[in-house]
């Protein structure tokens, strides 16, 4: 248990994080590790689980009918992977893969959800913190979509 | 200083003419006071006066014998040094390779010979400004450079102030203390007509040896010098410069910017009519057979669309960009590049701006100083 | 300004749509010498002329490199240009890189697209005195995997144990294996001191405004920080107007510019 906290509270979404929240966090936390190739989730699968990768990298695809599969996402260490277990109807939009051997913290959506609705502080502290971990994507990924290597 | 009377004025054009210069001197063409080559006095506007307002100028002529009793026109005299389409570069393929040939001989020889006549201190003051500009850098502009050398300055200091002159507060006129071979200042009142004569240099005294002239009494200098106290005192505009770089820098979304862009046209006047704007574009042609390649230099204005055009689109876009960029390049970034604001004070942007837009007013708009006068005079 | 007469050597397609030629001096008086991110003006024959990033070697003053794309009717015409034919070439023109200031520190180059063009000299210059520098981390950003210039140097580079290479592209198909996401976004990865680091960024310039947002976030001073402009070009040489920003004129004051001089004019909008 000592364990999983020291690893959660050095993640960098969760620095600073007070004591007995990373107790309630660590209650829904378990270690796991991916091989490369393996899949962490698929496209329209209950999204259950979100996870902290500490080392490893993650790809996000999706599938782009003429096109076929794209990337459009790489997720490494130190970043948090999924979102989709906060938001009803609690579904993946995406498939993700280990690219590489992954070792990351998986926390279970329904039990952070539960613990969310039985202590707002703790819930106001997780969204807080996740808000910025969306906030991050969102401006990296308008980036993308610019699209500013293009041909004018 | 020397006097003269006005007959010697039609001498001086002759001293100059067999001396090999191309004399310029301001005469009149459909309706304005343009530069052109003149052989005589009377080419010059003899009993001209001009009416000059925010998009207005208009010509009067009256008995007077009075030679330069006028203001500037809509051309100054950078079409000469600078002209609006010069050949820059000839290239001509042979052997497997390209022969290049630049428009100047390295020594300047075929560079044409200019005498200005009639150059008045705001164009002394541009030919300053555009010296540092063509000759000042790393890379000099060699046609400029060969013509400017070999030029003769007859300035003339100025009497009547158009209502859109405003060099006195920009330090640059009413009256030339330097930058001439000769100076001119004319006389005329109830007493007579004459000019006093200011030699600037050695071929200036050379030049003076071909006229019939003497020294000008103390009565007569006094007079002389009461001309340019009269023109500076009845200036209607002025620009205040204090602070202004600053000030324009901080500026660069004030309101005014938008307002000023909803009238203007974009349409070029100011940077053409301007003694010294510099910009220029060039133009790659060949002839049908491919074997012969120019490159011409020709003047730009960065209020066209295409100015700023890079992969895909144009940095400056809009009017308001374009218009932002003009005004706060002569009054503010040119300091940073070359010591000096851009601007003479001349006024010619206030008369031939089609729209009716006074660079004095925007300024004084972007200041926050702004009086309720109506733009139309 | 005379153009001096190039014969090019070789052609070649580097992207779909960026290629390089190689040219030498037809009337070699001396070598040719040039500094990390200057450009010369290169004339095509009877079509016109354009700036374009010298990408080569600085210390090969025979063989002159030129990379850029095609986008325009001059770049058009020269990419159908073969060996023997001839071009006119000023230059060369423009501010260097702080390829010999950055000595003694760390170094972090990020480039974008084309973008990695004029960097290349700089990556030369570091590998062959490589031992005057600290860490030395490339971030490179693509379109996609088929976009990524120089494709072949970097792996190379890669394979060097002593320079971190790190390439990205916005999109790619399943098959790519390397990162996905924007080349800023590799910033917060670090393997640099922000204390003693020289930052050179080239590339499309809201790319260049996050990157330095993100050395910022670093810790990176905004005078360790040297970024490359582009602006319309017709003499390269300060004498026709066109490509002042503010009051610099990118072709003789830049295109390299340390950040801390340039980052009020590039926060104004259309200036």
């Amino acid at each position: 248990m000592e364990n999983l906290v020291s690893i959660i509270s050095e993640h960098p979404i969760f620095n600073g994080l007070e004591h007995r929240y990373l107790d309630l966090l660590v209650g829904c936390a378990s270690n796991i590790r991916f091989d490369a190739g393996d899949s962490l989730f698929r496209e329209g699968e209950d999204a259950t689980k979100c996870y902290l990768i500490r080392n490893g990298d993650v790809s996000l695809s999706i599938h782009h009918p003429p096109k076929g599969f794209m990337t459009i996402q790489t997720i490494g260490a130190g970043e948090i992977i999924g979102w989709s277990w906060l938001f009803p109807p609690y579904r993946w939009h995406y498939d993700a893969r280990a690219i590489q051997l992954t070792r990351a913290i998986a926390l279970d959506g329904t039990c952070l959800r539960r613990k969310c609705d039985e202590n707002h502080d703790f819930g106001y502290e997780l969204m807080k913190r996740f808000a910025v971990l969306l906030e991050q994507r969102m401006q990296a990924m308008r980036l993308q979509l610019l699209d500013v290597y293009a041909e004018a | 200083m020397m006097k003269i009377a006005p007959g010697q004025i039609d001498v001086l054009v002759r001293v100059l003419s067999d001396k090999g210069y191309t004399t310029i001197a301001p005469t009149v063409r459909e309706g304005a006071i343009v530069y052109d080559e003149v052989h005589a006095a009377s080419d010059l506007p003899v009993g001209f006066g001009d009416e000059q307002s925010s998009s207005s100028y208009r010509l009067s002529q009256s008995e007077s014998r009075e030679m330069f009793g006028f203001a500037v026109g809509p051309q100054s005299f950078k079409k000469f040094l600078f002209p609006p389409r010069w050949k820059i570069l000839s290239a001509i393929r042979n052997d497997g390779s390209i022969e290049f040939d630049s428009g100047s001989t390295p020594s300047g020889e075929s560079a044409e010979k200019f005498a200005f006549i009639g150059i008045r201190p705001c164009e002394l003051q541009a030919l300053r400004i555009q010296d540092k500009v063509f000759l000042g850098g790393a890379y000099q502009d060699i046609q400029y450079k060969q013509r400017r050398e070999k030029i003769f300055v007859v300035a003339v200091q100025c009497g009547k102030p158009a209502s859109t002159c405003f060099c006195a507060s920009l330090n640059s006129g009413p009256r030339a203390e330097s930058g001439f071979d000769l100076a001119l200042t004319e006389v005329i009142d109830g007493d007579g007509h004459y000019f006093v004569v200011e030699i600037g240099s050695d071929s200036g005294r050379s030049v003076m040896e071909g006229l019939d002239c003497r020294e000008a009494s103390e009565a007569e200098v006094e007079k002389a010098h009461r001309v340019t106290e009269t023109a500076a005192r009845a200036m209607k505009r002025n620009v205040d410069t204090e602070g202004l770089k600053e000030l324009l820098y901080a500026n660069a979304d004030h309101p005014e910017w938008e307002a000023v862009a909803k009238r203007c046209l974009t349409c070029a006047n100011c940077t053409m009519v301007c003694p010294t704007c510099f910009c220029t574009t060039v133009e790659d042609t060949t002839d049908l057979a491919g074997a012969n390649a120019e490159r011409w230099r020709v003047w730009d204005s960065c209020f066209t669309a295409e100015f700023s055009y890079i992969h895909g689109g144009s940095i400056r876009a809009t009017p308001r960009a374009r218009y932002r960029q003009w005004l706060t390049h002569k009054f503010a970034s040119w300091v940073d590049q070359f010591g000096t604001f851009g601007c003479v004070g001349c006024g010619r942007c206030i008369t031939w701006c089609p729209a009716g837009i006074d660079p004095t007013e925007e300024l004084r708009i972007l200041r926050g100083t702004a009086q309720a006068v109506s733009t139309k005079e | 300004m005379k153009p001096d007469p190039f014969r090019i050597q070789h052609v070649w397609k580097e992207t779909k749509d960026t290629f390089s030629v190689e040219l030498t001096d037809l009337q070699p008086r001396r070598p040719f010498l040039f500094c990390p991110g200057q450009f010369n003006m290169v004339y095509v024959y009877g079509v016109g002329e354009i700036p374009i990033s010298i990408s080569g070697d600085p210390s090969d003053s025979r063989h002159v490199i030129h990379t850029t794309r095609a986008v325009g009717v001059v770049t058009k015409a020269l990419q159908t240009l073969r060996r023997g034919d001839v071009v006119g070439i000023r230059g060369p023109f423009g501010s260097p890189w702080p390829v010999a200031e950055a000595e003694g520190s760390d170094v972090v180059i990020v480039a974008g697209g084309i973008g990695l063009a004029p960097l290349r000299p700089v990556l030369y210059r570091i590998i062959e005195r490589r031992e005057k520098y600290g860490s030395v981390v490339l971030l490179y950003g693509a379109r996609t995997p088929a976009d990524i210039l120089f494709r072949k140097e970097l792996e190379r580079l890669r394979s060097r144990l002593d320079i971190d290479v790190h390439v990205t592209v916005d999109r790619a198909l399943v098959q790519w294996r390397g990162n996905v996401g924007v080349v800023s976004a590799m910033i917060a990865r670090g393997g640099f001191d922000p204390q003693s680091t020289v930052a050179m960024l080239c590339g499309p310039e809201i790319m260049m405004r996050f990157s330095v947002a993100e050395l910022t976030k670093k810790g990176i001073s905004d005078d360790s920080i040297y970024v490359s402009l582009e602006r319309n070009m017709k003499c390269g040489c300060g004498l026709c107007g066109h490509c002042q920003l503010q009051k610099y004129f990118i072709c003789k004051d830049g295109p390299v510019f340390p950040y801390v001089n340039v980052s009020n004019a590039m926060a104004i909008r259309e200036l």
